[in-house]
């Protein structure tokens, strides 16, 4: 009788390319062998090059005198401050349009995700031809139309556009009240601070409150009133410590208040504008994902239609929506880089730019560069993978 | 039987919904003015519309010259499409000299019927079309379009520009980031450490920093790279930029795609006897690229509308061409009609394919709806 042999082959058997392990082993190491005289190429190349054009590698050039002006500053820089100055003005800049630029477009993008679900029929198909129009222009046709089309083509200071005397659009950008904080104004800070501590402790103590007695509290109208009235409590009491300087016209320009770069707004109206598109969809898909059996299972508990929507659908269509939501803000981040485009003093603009054109330095610079993406990144998909883990369906 | 008079023996006619629930009335209660809240809203939008949308056509289309050659026939109110019209062959063709347009011609049209053959799901020969618009259509293309060979007129790349240099670019971009970003996928997949760590890290970098930072790379630290007597084509240094940021894109696409593939497949090729290269191509890959077409379209669309970041490093694209256009002393104040023409362009284009990726999604449902 025949039977199938129950002992496996012995290892070593046949020639040892047919081992998988020792296989897997030698793709490896010609892998490596091949990249690393690869890369060894490239590097004596780089090197003979950077020779030949009298180039010296180091980061010894960030000391130097950058000896150019950046028209918008967030801390204190002239032309006399160092190469590595202009690397933190650049990347604060970046990061202001960023940060604008995510809450603008998180609004944007909420109200019309949620306007394309609802039932008026004009005010949907009017969200989605938001969302098709903006998703499929290119950002950087829609910088450049914001910036040279629109606000180049505002009338110039004299003849301001003005928005309750207070707000003025010219052709250099936006005029607005500047806030002078008098003496004392510092304690309404720390009121705010202390709000936001009692609020979150007193948020602890609900949910304890909840899961022990099972009775709920308020706690986002008592939060709210905390976290307002503590802080205009103190600023009343403190005598209003806070004065708005009003811009004037003085000649030809204004003068006092807060000047606006025209490049920044249209930076910031393209970038959240474009970006409200697509967490518009995001925001949209998220809602459709929660399986009609939630509500419907709610409404035969019979919770009503606002706590549905609280308890129900928005906590589980937010696992939907907040890791997509986080790669749309990264892509802002990274997009906030086309302000080269139309010159806004962000980091590619200014370090990459012209601080590159006038030392020379192109690989530590673009490695610099890169390194802040990178990093900036990584961090968030990082903090993501734990948020996903986080709130993972605990399934059986 | 006697017939009962207190029942009818037949049907009465169906009456008609009242008034204010059919035809155009009834629409309009139903879905505008369902309750104070939506008639607000309602209100709101058509006052929106009326606002912004209405002047934007009056503007664009009703006010609009579009009759002329010069400068002097713009004299209505609203948008002078005779800037655009004016400079239409510089637009589509760039810099590329006139007598040899017909070659791009050629490939235009042979890039259409590739793609109409490929998007329209009855025609036959699938695979091998694609084969051909991957391999063959860029032979093709770039003996007809640099040319210097077969009796051709040598055209450099820094003539080329417009439309063409932008479907160029998008058609390079694809054609390389697509099996680039397969191998990649496949690689971090693996189970040998150091082929799946290169690919994380590769993969990673890419989508780490922005395409410009990426560009920047390319023009100015890729020459670093080569041997310094060793000329490197402006063009070609942009498209290796585009190919290596979009294939860490693509990977990701096509990693959720392999992922979708149960382990079933796989094994059950192991049991045939089957090595890894014949699983792979033969069973996972066709079902994971399949499921992931809709993903591979959109990265097209995100790739196609990134292809304008290159005006950045100083090459004449679509948009590029636009805009040195709005520079010439004779049509100085026209960006508004330039920007919103580009726009215009790419809108048809990237709906375009948004839309066909749509009804891809629901053709391919088909099997999984509940």
């Amino acid at each position: 009788m025949l039977r199938p042999s129950t002992t496996l082959p012995r290892r070593g058997h046949g020639p040892l390319w047919r081992n998988p392990a020792i296989r897997a082993l030698i793709v490896q190491a010609v892998l490596f062998l091949v990249l690393a005289a690869f890369i060894g190429y490239l590097v004596h190349n780089t090197l003979l090059n950077l020779e030949a054009r009298g180039i010296h590698t180091g980061f010894g050039f960030l000391e130097g005198r950058a000896g150019f002006s950046i028209p918008q500053t967030l801390i204190e820089y002239t032309s006399d401050s160092t190469y590595g100055r202009t690397f933190v003005i650049g990347l604060l800049n970046t990061l202001l349009v960023s940060a604008l630029g995510i809450v603008a477009a998180t609004i944007i993008g909420f109200l019309v995700g949620i306007a394309r679900l609802s039932p008026n029929w004009l005010l949907a198909r009017l969200a989605t031809i938001y969302v098709e129009t903006f998703r499929n222009i290119p950002l950087l046709v829609q910088i450049l139309f914001w910036y040279y089309a629109v606000l180049r083509a505002l009338p110039s200071p004299r003849q301001s556009l003005s928005l309750f005397d207070a707000f003025f659009f010219n052709v250099r950008g936006m005029v607005m009240p500047d806030p002078q904080p008098l003496d004392g104004f510092a304690a309404t800070p720390w009121a705010l601070l202390v709000a936001v501590v009692v609020t979150i402790l007193f948020g602890v103590f609900a949910k304890r409150r909840q899961a022990s007695t099972g009775k709920s509290l308020p706690v986002y109208w008592i939060g709210l009133t905390i976290i307002v009235g503590l802080p205009l409590i103190v600023f009343l009491a403190t005598g209003s410590p806070l004065e708005w300087t009003l811009p004037e016209m003085a000649g030809f320009n204004f003068r006092g208040g807060i000047n606006i770069l025209p490049e920044l707004l249209a930076l910031w109206l393209a970038l959240s504008i474009y970006t409200a598109a697509f967490i518009a969809e995001i925001v949209r898909s998220g809602i459709l994902s929660v399986s009609h059996g939630q509500t419907e299972a709610a409404r035969s508990l019979s919770l009503p239609e606002a706590i549905t929507l609280r308890k129900v659908v928005i906590p589980q269509a937010m696992r939907v929506i907040i890791p997509q939501m986080t790669s749309q803000y990264l892509n802002l981040i990274k997009n906030s880089s086309l302000a080269t485009a139309i010159g806004y003093p962000d980091l590619v603009a200014v370090f990459a730019g012209t601080t590159l054109n006038q030392t020379g330095q192109a690989i530590e610079i673009i490695a610099m560069t890169m390194a802040v993406y990178l990093v900036i990144s990584l961090t968030v998909s990082f903090l993501m993978n734990l948020y996903n883990a986080r709130t993972l369906l605990k399934e059986r | 039987m006697t017939t009962d008079s207190t029942f009818r023996t037949e049907m009465i006619e169906a009456r008609d919904a009242p008034d204010q629930r059919r035809g155009v009335i009834g629409w309009f209660r139903a879905n505008l003015f369902n309750g104070p809240i939506n008639s607000i809203v309602s209100i709101v939008v058509i006052y929106l519309l009326a606002r912004l949308i209405w002047p934007f056509l009056e503007w664009a289309v009703i006010d609009a010259d579009w009759i002329g050659t010069t400068r002097d026939a713009c004299t209505g109110q609203g948008a002078c499409w005779v800037f655009i019209s004016a400079r239409f062959e510089s637009i589509i063709y760039g810099f590329y000299p006139e007598a040899a347009r017909w070659r791009v011609d050629i490939v235009f049209a042979l890039l259409a019927i590739l793609v109409a053959w490929l998007a329209v799901p009855k025609l036959p020969y699938k695979k091998w079309v694609a084969l051909f618009a991957l391999i063959g259509l860029p032979i093709i293309a770039y003996f007809l379009l640099v040319g210097g060979s077969f009796g051709l007129e040598y055209v450099p790349t820094r003539a080329w520009g417009g439309l063409m240099l932008t479907l160029t670019i998008a058609v390079l971009g694809i054609v390389g980031s697509l099996p680039l970003g397969i191998i990649l996928a496949l690689g971090r997949r693996s189970k040998m450490p150091f082929v799946k760590g290169i690919c994380v890290i590769f993969i990673e970098f890419w989508r780490g920093v922005p395409l410009i930072t990426v560009l920047f790379m390319a023009s100015v630290m890729l020459p670093l790279f080569v041997p310094g007597n060793l000329d490197f084509d402006k063009l070609l240094r942009a498209l290796i930029g585009i190919m290596f940021f979009w294939s860490a894109y693509m990977a990701e696409v096509i990693r959720s795609g392999l992922q979708a593939i149960g382990k079933g497949q796989t094994e059950a090729g192991q049991a045939l006897g089957l090595n890894y290269w014949q699983r792979t191509g033969l069973i996972v890959l066709p079902q994971a690229l399949k499921l992931v077409i809709p993903g591979i379209v959109n990265t097209f669309i995100a790739l196609f509308k990134d292809t304008s970041l290159v005006l950045i490093i100083g090459l004449f694209d679509l948009l590029a061409i636009i805009r040195a256009g709005l520079t010439d002393s004779n049509w100085l104040g026209f960006s508004t009609e330039g920007y919103v023409f580009a726009a215009a362009v790419y809108w048809i284009f990237c709906f375009s394919m948004s839309r066909y990726s749509l009804y891809i999604e629901r053709r391919l449902n088909t099997g999984h709806k509940r």
